[in-house]
Formats: C-alpha cells, structure tokens, sequence
C-alpha cells in the first residue's frame, strides 16, 4: 500500500475513534445540530488564522468555543426556538467564512478541502496533531464521562447529587470544538457531524450499555474510514463523502438486518 | 408545631435553625414578570415528613427547586445544615430510547456505593429482580421504586420527593406512602414531599404545608385540613365527616391563585398571610 494511503488510514481511524464515543453523547444530549452548528462556524476560523498568521487549528478551536458560549446565552432567551437560532448561525457564521474566505489577499486556501475534506493529503505532521489532539480528548471525555451522562440523564437530579451542571456542559463544548478541528482535515466541515452522529446511531442496537455504545460508535466508525478509502480509490469518488456513505451504509444495514425484535423488546414494557 | 416566625432567633445565616435541616426564609421567586412564590417560610426537621400540597400552579416544584438550589429565589433565603446530603426524586425521568442503560447503571450515576448497601436497599423498596433490566423498559410504579432507591443509596439526611406517587395506581399509592414512612423509621432522614394525594398524604405526614404562591396554613394534617385556607382550595376532595372549625381570613384566591383582599365584608379580621399558623 502507498504511503499517502496508510496515513489516510490511520489519520481517519484516529478520528473515528474520538468521533464515535463523543458523537453518543452528541446523540443522547439530541444535540445534532448544535455539533452541525459549531462545525460550520469553523471555516470562519480557519479564514481568522490565516489573517492574524496563527495556528488554523487553534483559531477553529477558539471560534467554536466563542460560539458555543454565544449559543448556551442565546438558548436562554424564548423568543426564538433553539432550531432557528442554531439555523441562523449555522449558515451565516459559513457563509461568513465563505465571505471572509474570499477577502485573504495572496493567500490560496483549498476550500474544497476544507469543506470536504482532504484526507489523502494526510501529512505526518497532521497525524501527530490529529494523535494529540485525539488523546487529549478521549482523556477528557474519559474524565467527564461519569458527571456528563448523569446529566444527560437528569440534569437537576445530577445537579442535586453534585454535579457542576455548567463546568461540565463547558468542558464537553470544548471537547467538541476540540474534535471538529482534529477532525476537519479528515471528512471536512460540512461531514463532521456525520462522522459522530452515524457511527454512534448505528451503535444503538448492538449495545445494551453506554460504554458499549460508545465502543461500538468506534469501531463502526473505523469500518466506515476503511470502507470508504477502499471506495474512494477503488471508483475514484472524493475520500470524505466515500466515508460518510460507508457509515450510511453501515447504519442501513445494521438498522435493518437483526429483524425488529430487538427494538420491539426493547420498546415493550414488561 | 414550630414557630415559624422563630427563624430569625439565629443571627448566622449559614447556621442551622432549630436543628432544622433545611429552612426557607420569606423566599419569593418571579419568573417572566409572574410571581410564582411570595414569602414563604417553612422548614424541615431532621426524621420528620413534611409535605406540600397545593393546587396545580400553586409553586410547589417551584419551592422544591428553590430549597435544592437549583433555582435561586428572587428574595428570601434558603438556610441548609451545613454538609447536608440530599437524595432527590424528581417528578418524572424520561430516558431516551437512544441511550442504553440498565438499571444498574442509572443507580450508579448518583454516587459510590458498595455491593451491599445496593442489595439491601433494593430489597426495601423492592426492585432487585429489574437490576439488569434497561431503564426504559420498566413502568412507571417500577421507575418510582427505582428513583427511590438511588436517592437513598446516597444515605440523605433529607429525602425530597416530587410527587413519589405519580403513575402509580390507587392501590400501589397507599403503599409507596407507607414505604417512604418506613424508610423514614429506618433512616431517621427527614422527609420533604410534594403529593396530590391529599387522603394519603395526611395519613403518611407529620406536617402540612399548603401553598398557594404563599403559605395558606400550616401544622398537623388534622389542624390543616379543618383550615378555612385549605378548604377553599380542596373543599370538594376533602374527605366526608371532618369537623369544621373557622377563624377569619384576610383574602381569597381569584382564578389564578392570585391573593385578593377582601374588599372589607363584615368580620373579617385581618391577619397577614403567613400569621395563621396552628399549634399542634
């Protein structure tokens, strides 16, 4: 196998592997479009780093987190419903992105890549990041686990039983602008959320625990990586979309196969 | 019963009052330009039930998540014993179907605990055969049980019950009532309860406290349920045969439980809202 193939491989299913037991939370939390929202803030981001020189990553990582806090404000306030400030931020911190994109002088950034990602271009430095950046948010989501899914369950009950409610929901909008940047090199801007949201609904059925779910969000995710590259090489389709559709395809399958007894039972109450 | 205005006898506000564990002073709360709660006072004693009743609207979750700190009162105060440990049962869990869970997992969410204490508490409240089942799957009498039992896992000196009795049916009521008496024998914690139950509820409580964004009367079930207050919000459930005694009122409740002075009908005396307290 080539070399550029191999890092591809590896980047991906490093991120698979961060993007997998987040995106259950992302999914318990039903905060789909809020992960959507963060991510498309990101190019505007990106656009920042190259204007004031600094590191892109770093500058995403800033900007989701403004954002993030912008929406936990915006969220207390009832006149408009959550959906449409999400919406309203989604697509104009993009297309302010898209706006500020165009304004860098001398300076070509590969949108596309951006927005879809570019993940045959893998370099060894970009693994080292993607390796790092990983680490350190599997550690945090490891840390938080506990008080997060207590929360996620009942967040006045977690509250009463100790939890810090506020510090932990910060530190989990950390840890996925965290994600959203390691991962933005990988399936894009537009495909980050999927790689979190699908992997780990398809995890749903096989697992009975939410460590197990989370496992599983995993290891689907990695299968969805490697299927997708083979795809992306073997028909010449762009490499990100090609992961997306292999997760896509896992989740069919997986939904479909083992028949409806199992969510049936699950369903029922004895 | 307690004097309720003797709240002000400790000069420290972070002190205990009376040996209370938990004490709510002139607590007010408004929300979105509507007053929900106007200076109550109350408090709960260590190995005593205690429990709110009130029409629907009445404030009583909204005390409830005054005195646990999870929402701050817009006046007033609310004094806890020092290192106080609470188990809390809210009105209604809903888990999502999307996140498996068991039951033994939802228990430990709430803290440490070891193997036996985990056994013997769930064979008081009687759900040890649903340990590995998924918390979705379980109905709600079951749900209840289950609440109770990751409350007292945490050993509280203070149990807080939102409705314990909710979704269960008439003749699993009377026991979820006798259960929380005797886990209050058994763990000498004091009891805050909010219920509906009116019947089973002044069976179970050692005092009443009726609110309607104030505190209507408060004391014994026997004295609350004779109140004038109380039988203007529960007159038509009120069980049969109770003797009547009255004392003056200074206001009704319009539609919205909001106080309306009397505009001055012939012998009405005027005591303050929270001065019509009942020793018992």
């Amino acid at each position: 196998m080539d070399d550029f193939i191999v890092r591809a491989l590896i980047g991906g299913m490093a991120v698979a592997v961060v993007a997998g037991p987040l995106g259950s939370f992302v999914v318990w939390r039903r905060m789909a479009y809020f992960g959507d929202t963060l991510a498309h803030s990101a190019l505007l981001g990106v656009a920042l780093g190259f204007l004031i020189g600094l590191n892109v990553n770093l500058t995403v990582i800033i900007l989701c987190v403004a954002l993030a806090l912008v929406l936990m404000l915006l969220q207390r306030q009832r006149r408009l419903a959550t959906d449409t400030v999400l919406g309203i931020l989604a697509h104009s911190s993009l297309s302010l992105g898209l706006v500020a994109v165009a304004f860098l002088e001398g300076v070509r950034i590969d949108l596309m890549a951006y927005l879809f990602g570019d993940i045959l271009a893998v370099s060894h430095e970009d693994l080292i990041g993607i390796f790092i950046g990983g680490a350190l948010a599997l550690g945090m989501l490891a840390a938080l686990w506990r008080p997060l899914l207590a929360m996620t369950v009942h967040e006045d009950l977690a509250r009463v039983e100790g939890v810090r409610v506020t510090l932990v929901s910060m530190g989990f909008m950390l840890l996925m602008a965290l994600v959203i940047a390691v991962a933005m090199k990988v399936v894009g801007i537009l495909l980050i959320t999927s790689l979190m949201i699908i992997p780990a609904a398809a995890a749903r059925r096989l697992s009975s625990t939410p460590e197990q779910m989370a496992l599983f969000a995993a290891l689907i995710g990695c299968l969805a990586v490697a299927g997708g590259l083979w795809g992306s090489l073997t028909w010449d389709t762009p490499a990100g979309p090609s992961i997306v559709v292999a997760a896509a395809l896992l989740f069919a399958v997986i939904f479909s196969l083992p028949g409806i007894a199992l969510l049936r039972r699950l369903r029922t109450p004895s | 019963m307690f004097r309720l205005s003797s709240l002000s006898r400790s000069r420290d506000d972070l002190r205990p009052v009376d040996g209370a564990l938990l004490a709510a002073r002139q607590v007010a709360l408004t929300a979105g330009g509507r007053r929900i709660l106007d200076g109550v006072d109350m408090m709960v004693q260590p190995g005593r039930i205690v429990t709110l009743i009130g029409p629907n609207g009445a404030g009583k979750t909204s005390l409830l998540k005054v005195l646990l700190g999870l929402v701050s009162p817009s006046s007033g105060r609310v004094l806890r014993r020092p290192g106080l440990r609470i188990g809390y049962m809210p009105q209604r869990i809903q888990v999502d179907e999307i996140l498996p869970i068991t039951v033994r997992r939802f228990l430990g969410l709430g803290g440490r605990f070891d193997r036996d204490s985990l056994a013997r508490v769930l064979r008081e409240v009687g759900c040890d055969h649903l340990l590995e089942q998924p918390v979705q799957s379980v109905s709600g009498g079951e749900m209840q049980r289950i609440l109770l039992a990751r409350a007292l896992l945490r050993e509280p000196h203070l149990l807080v019950l939102d409705e314990p009795a909710q979704g269960v049916d008439v003749a699993g009521q009377g026991e979820v009532f006798q259960l929380i008496a005797r886990l209050r024998d058994r763990y000498g914690c004091g009891v805050l309860m909010v219920s509906h139950e009116l019947h089973l509820v002044m069976a179970a409580a050692d005092s009443v406290i009726c609110l309607n964004q104030h505190v209507c009367c408060t004391g014994k079930p026997d004295v609350v349920s004779r109140d004038p207050a109380y039988l203007k919000l529960f007159g038509k459930t009120m069980p049969a045969g109770m003797a009547l005694y009255t004392h003056h009122h200074d206001h009704r409740h319009d539609l919205h439980g909001d106080v309306v002075e009397f505009d001055g009908p012939p012998g009405c005396d005027c005591h303050g809202p929270g001065e019509h307290e009942h020793h018992g």
